[in-house]
């Protein structure tokens, strides 16, 4: 189990369980995080689950695979924290993971 | 206007649901037009995953989304289905006792017996990229689509994207325009080589300009565009001149005007019975992703099944007082001749 906290754009913070094996977005859906549209539901086919990590964050979550990367054209506002939330995977050494949900997927 | 277009069905949606209720109506002997604001047929499985196998359907063990649309395009061709692409249903009204009324966004407009419904997760619409102040701008300077390539011969204009919409337009509408820009978020494109090489040889023959980075802010007055706003790759903001802005962000499902149609809603899908998967309308069904009953699963082969049983009822609505058969496609002989295989 890993505690997962998405940090609204109004600042507000959402903690929930993550499951290892299960990915942040279907941790932020369960848990019914505003923001995470996540229309393709997790198939890496639509970049409205985009998040942005926090810094201390960045190592532990690793880097954008490359369908990802191409994914990513189609998000708004990216910056190098970005990531897919659909493609990082709950471990737990994801324990106290903190990410950034934009104010609109789109 | 167009003139009045009469059928037995209309289908709101061309995906895989909306497919195979062709055929399945088509077995009763109905006639349908199909209607679908995309460009092709498939819905989700042509648009979100071409190419991703899926493993669930029925005696297929293994297919892909764009080949589950082709074989579903063949399967139901015998019966002849019109497809009307590029329009979306805007509204839907019932006209007397027995008939509807549809009209779409392309001016069409439809009359019909029964209503089959099968919008999947809605009206597929390109998605507007959040950047403050654009409202007033949209469908005068800034559009998400192409309609007609002359409005845009000699402007300034700004694509913005770096998938094939993007690059398309780019070399499309390069010739006719006074200037033109492309600004993508890094100097990799996930569109079609040929037309990024196409692209590339524009900008090195100084045809066109390719900028990097992204729009944070636009410029101009009364909803008419003067330049754009750009945070570069290095975090430096710089200005692009441009009066007109295209940008392609991919398409997102929207739930749409089947909002409007007075039908009940159950967090926004509709809500059918399970016998017939009708409407609180009589004549208007709703098959696939679009409906919702207890116990309902958002999968191809659900929406195969509910499109088998509405069929039935369909049939009693367009063939009043008639008895319908239950037969076999593999032992009737006036099946098969539907089928075009007798
Ligand atoms: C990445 C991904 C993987 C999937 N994998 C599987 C799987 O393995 N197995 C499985 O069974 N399912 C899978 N699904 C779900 C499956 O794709 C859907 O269940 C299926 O597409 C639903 O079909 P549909 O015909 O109901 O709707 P859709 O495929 O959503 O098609 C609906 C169509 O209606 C059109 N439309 C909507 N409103 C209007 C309007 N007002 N006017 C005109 N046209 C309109 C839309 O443009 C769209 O083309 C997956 C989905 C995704 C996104
Ligand atoms: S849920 Fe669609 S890309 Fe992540």
């Amino acid at each position: 189990m890993a505690k997962i906290t998405f940090i609204q754009h109004n600042g507000n913070e959402i903690t929930a369980d993550g499951i290892a094996g299960m990915t942040v977005m279907e941790t932020a859906v369960k848990n019914q995080v505003p923001g995470i549209d996540a229309d393709c539901g997790g198939a890496c086919a639509c970049a409205t689950c985009h998040v942005y990590v926090e810094p201390d964050w960045v190592a532990k979550t690793g880097k954008r695979n490359p369908m990802e990367e191409d994914m990513l054209d189609f998000a708004f506002d990216v910056r190098d924290n970005s990531r897919l939330s659909c493609q990082i995977k709950v471990s737990d050494a994801l324990d106290g993971l903190r990410v950034k949900v934009p104010e609109k997927q789109f | 206007m167009s003139d009045v277009i009469t059928t037995d069905v209309v289908i709101i949606g061309a995906g895989p649901c909306g497919l195979f209720t062709v055929f399945e109506l088509g077995l009763l002997d109905i006639k349908c037009h199909v209607l679908d604001i995309l460009d092709r047929p498939g819905g989700q499985c042509a648009e979100l995953y071409p190419e991703k196998p899926i493993y669930d359907i029925p005696a297929l063990p293994l297919v892909t989304g764009a080949d589950l649309t082709s074989r579903l395009m063949e399967q139901a061709a015998p019966f002849k289905p019109q497809f009307h692409f590029n329009q979306m249903v805007t509204s839907l009204e019932k006209c007397g006792d027995t008939d509807f009324v549809l009209m779409t966004d392309g001016d069409l407009v439809f009359n019909c017996k029964v209503v089959v419904i099968a919008a999947g997760g809605g009206s597929f619409m390109p998605k507007k990229p959040p950047i403050p102040g654009i409202d007033a701008y949209e469908g005068k300077s800034v559009f998400y689509s192409v309609k007609k390539m002359e409005a845009f011969r000699g402007k300034d204009v700004l694509i913005v994207g770096g998938g094939d919409s993007a690059l398309d337009w780019v070399n499309n509408l390069q010739p006719i325009t006074n200037s033109m820009t492309l600004l993508h978020r890094r100097d990799e494109f996930r569109a079609a080589p040929d037309s990024v090489n196409k692209m590339r040889e524009l900008v090195a023959a100084g045809k066109m300009k390719l900028a990097i980075g992204q729009v944070t802010g636009l410029g101009g007055a009364d909803g008419m565009l003067s330049s754009a706003t750009v945070k570069g790759t290095d975090g430096n903001s710089f200005d692009v001149a441009c009066n007109t802005m295209l940008p392609f962000f991919g398409l997102t499902m929207k739930l749409g005007p089947v909002a409007d149609w007075g039908l009940n809603l159950t967090e926004n899908l509709i809500a059918v019975d399970t016998e017939k998967f009708e409407t609180n309308v009589s004549g208007i069904f709703a098959v696939g992703d679009i409906n919702t009953y207890p116990g309902k699963l958002k999968l191809i082969l659900s929406g195969f099944h509910e499109a088998a049983l509405m069929a039935q009822q369909a049939f009693r609505y367009i063939n009043p007082g008639e008895r319908l058969l239950f037969q076999y496609t593999t032992s009737s002989t006036n099946l098969q001749k539907k089928l075009g295989v007798a």
